[in-house]
């Protein structure tokens, strides 16, 4: 993996990932998560769920735009399609955003450009493809990024928000890893199929939590 | 070879007098036995399953003005069998028509391996109500191998695309997914003028989405606390097209 790649998939790129929990506040709050083994199972759970449907339109995404394309609008139909939480869709174009206007900055891409018009802000698993389509990196390395990010952002805002073990939840994150490998693969599968046919897989309870997280008074992620 | 059945019922509607359909098409096809009353066309269930090896579709046209509603008179019992089972729904609902497709649960037993998908078009100002319960085994049973996929479309444009997986038991026992439900369901309203204010609660959301369409969904202990929950969260959504309460919605099984 070459290094852009590697600051791609960085948690101190400034593109504001720290402020975003992946519903693991909200789950938190709600008494669901309290200790690393539950913090595991979470990660699982949205690793196989939310995780595998951000790769696939990752991949995607990098593979479009790898190819010149610019049907960015039909690729965002299928995001929104693919996220019936309003409030994920506001947290992934929030996020998108963020990393576009860091992308934009560190690699010139017709891709990355065109992706700025879209309405609200594109997609993050959009950006995340397109970026890494900048740098050369396959779909299957868009993939990849993708869902080791869908795990390891969950996994630090863990910790800050439960004072858990550092090196537990590390631990907890290397037993993950090869699950997050066999996700990207079977995402980066549909890389070049029909988009219609990209993986769907929903998470009931993630979906709740997202909602409820927003009817929050006081918390401290985003989403 | 497999032994299992394979079955293609279909059914066309056309507008009729008094808001009932006119069917110019009703095709039963082995277990798939289908029967006109006056509320709706009831899937009778003609035989136990499915089971392992059958492959099963249903064709729904509700041409442009008709109104078709689909109920079913039983609970289908996802069995293992020969292999994977698979059921197909395919609809097409014309302009200004509307279907309200609400079949009783579908149970998935211990070492089903069942594979559910619905595949629907609308038209641009045709609407839609989708309802879905999946029951995760019988009692004190886990589920078998379940999966379903519904993609819905609008004028060509995709409005939902929702899968649920019971492949991996650690994923889909996940607190980030199903936790510990015995039961899960969707509503999907669909067309011009469904609203709804985002919801959540207990085991329930209200989901609108970036299209025309609002989607409910909801985990349980059981069916009939699944069936409340559903029955709310409609309840918290207009509904443009103004269907008349049904059977199902008002009334939760004992």
């Amino acid at each position: 993996m070459r290094a852009s790649l590697l600051l791609l998939a960085d948690s101190r790129l400034p593109a504001g990932g720290h402020a975003h929990s992946g519903g693991l506040e909200p789950a938190v709050a709600a008494g669901a998560v309290r200790d690393v083994p539950a913090l595991a199972d979470f990660l699982r759970g949205r690793l196989a769920t939310s995780g595998l449907v951000a790769a696939a339109l990752a991949a995607a995404a990098c593979a479009h735009a790898a190819r010149g394309g610019g049907a960015w609008a039909a690729l965002d139909a299928e995001t929104d399609a693919r996220t019936p939480s309003p409030a994920q869709r506001a947290a992934s174009r929030a996020q998108g955003r963020s990393l576009l206007r860091v992308a934009r900055t560190a690699w010139a891409s017709p891709a990355l450009d065109a992706l700025a018009g879209t309405p609200g802000g594109p997609h993050h698993p959009a950006v995340l493809g397109a970026a890494a389509a900048a740098m050369g990196a396959a779909p299957r390395e868009a993939a990849e990024i993708t869902a080791y990010m869908a795990v390891t952002g969950p996994a630090s805002a863990g910790i800050r928000l439960l004072g858990l073990d550092p090196l537990a939840v590390n631990r907890a994150l290397a037993v993950l890893a090869a699950d997050v490998d066999a996700v990207a693969a079977e995402a980066a599968g549909f890389a070049d199929g029909p988009w219609a046919e990209l993986p769907a897989a929903s998470a009931p309870l993630l979906d709740l939590y997202a909602e409820r997280h927003l009817r929050t008074d006081l918390r401290l992620f985003e989403s | 070879m497999t032994r299992g059945y394979t079955a293609r019922a279909a059914v066309t509607a056309a507008p009729g007098a008094g808001g009932a359909p006119r069917l110019t098409r009703l095709r039963s096809d082995g277990p798939l036995a289908l029967r006109q009353t006056p509320d709706a066309v009831y899937l009778v269930g003609a035989a136990a399953g499915p089971l392992g090896g059958d492959d099963l579709e249903l064709d729904l046209v509700v041409e442009p003005g008709a109104r078709l509603a689909v109920r079913s008179a039983a609970t289908s019992l996802a069995l293992p069998g020969d292999g994977e089972s698979r059921m197909t729904v395919r609809a097409s609902v014309g302009a200004g028509a509307h279907l309200d497709f609400a079949p009783e649960p579908t149970v998935a037993a211990r070492g089903c391996r069942h594979r559910a998908a619905a595949e629907i078009d609308l038209a641009a100002d045709a609407t839609l109500r989708w309802f879905e319960e999946l029951v995760l085994g019988r009692h004190r049973e886990e589920p078998g191998r379940h999966t379903s996929r519904f993609d819905v479309t609008v004028a060509g444009v995709p409005l939902l695309r929702h899968e649920l997986r019971l492949t991996d038991r650690l994923a889909c026992t996940s607190r980030a997914v199903l936790g510990d439900a015995g039961a899960a369901g969707s509503v999907l309203l669909a067309g011009p003028g469904v609203a709804a204010e985002p919801h959540a609660a207990d085991g329930l959301a209200v989901l609108p989405l970036a299209g025309p369409g609002v989607l409910v969904t909801a985990v349980a202990a059981d069916s009939a606390a699944l069936r409340r929950l559903l029955a709310e969260g409609e309840r918290r959504c207009r509904q443009a097209a103004g269907p008349a309460p049904t059977r199902q919605a008002a009334v939760a099984p004992a």
